[in-house]
């Protein structure tokens, strides 16, 4: 499947995008309300998300903890600073690996698509080094997860 | 590890758009110090530094050629740049599709208010 798009912008962004089948308040629903997030916001098989701290108000607080069940696992925290219901969120979110990384500012849209969504999610990191060291290191969730893992994900839905 | 330090040296080096267009005149074949100079208005000094750095990144590798050393793109470099970019997709892509079957439960709730 080719539906998703990963590139960089400028000096310091990264945009993603992604089409879904289902209308935005559904995707915009599944991007804030917790018990959606812990479905599916988790890389790699087998982990997961025991710990989903999302208050989607203006200035509430995020925090993801995610777990391989054997030990291993890391957090992020963050605020959001601006939700338009159903169509626009603007959060700033860092890792902790286990050292935070620097701010990444995150600006997520939904625009309606026919009877789905493009999702646009334009990340601005705060110098060019950080978004190298992003794309080189930090930026899939749970690194530590062994590359040979991710060899096996199929993508079946 | 190594492999992460390099790919974190790739990508910094990625961050500087003389750096990226120096890499696109060496995708079209190899080329000498003064022919990378050229187009832009630096001087061979400034030019050379930025091909250290691409070289320290495993970008590009020099030749002997007589008086000259001309450069030349790495394809090994460039490709673990992409397998990598690949595997960041991929995890994404992953979670993503998993948010499309998240997304399939939900529709049935909405969809009998709509129809």
């Amino acid at each position: 499947m080719s539906k998703l798009t990963l590139k960089t912008e400028g000096d310091t962004h990264i945009v993603v995008t992604r089409r879904f089948a289902a209308p935005p308040e559904a995707v915009y629903r599944a991007h804030t309300e917790p018990k959606l997030i812990q479905q599916w916001l988790l890389g790699p098989e087998g982990w997961t998300m025991p710990v989903c701290i999302s208050d989607a108000q203006t200035g509430g607080k995020i925090r993801y903890e995610w777990t391989n069940g054997k030990g291993g696992g890391f957090h992020l925290t963050g605020e959001y600073l601006e939700l338009e219901p159903f169509g626009r969120i603007v959060h700033v979110e860092r890792m902790y690996l286990p050292d935070p990384t620097p701010d990444n500012h995150v600006e997520t849209r939904f625009d309606a698509d026919g009877a789905g969504t493009l999702m646009t999610l334009r990340m601005t990191l705060p110098d060019a080094q950080t978004r190298a060291a992003m794309l080189a290191t930090g930026m899939e969730l749970g690194m530590e997860v062994s590359y040979v893992r991710l060899e096996n994900i199929t993508c079946k839905t | 590890m190594q492999m992460t330090s390099n790919l974190d040296a790739a990508f910094s080096a990625l961050a500087d758009p003389t750096r990226r267009a120096i890499l696109a005149r060496l995708a079209q074949g190899e080329a000498t110090v003064m022919q990378l100079a050229q187009p832009f208005e630096m001087t061979q000094p400034a030019i050379s530094q930025h091909l250290k750095v691409l070289e320290q990144a495993g970008l590009i590798a020099r030749r002997v050629d007589g008086t000259k050393r001309p450069r030349r793109l790495v394809e090994a470099g460039i490709e673990a740049m992409d397998q990598w970019l690949a595997m960041v997709r991929t995890a994404l892509t992953k979670n993503y599709d998993r948010l499309d079957q998240v997304l399939a439960a939900m529709e049935p709730e909405k969809g009998k208010e709509t129809r």
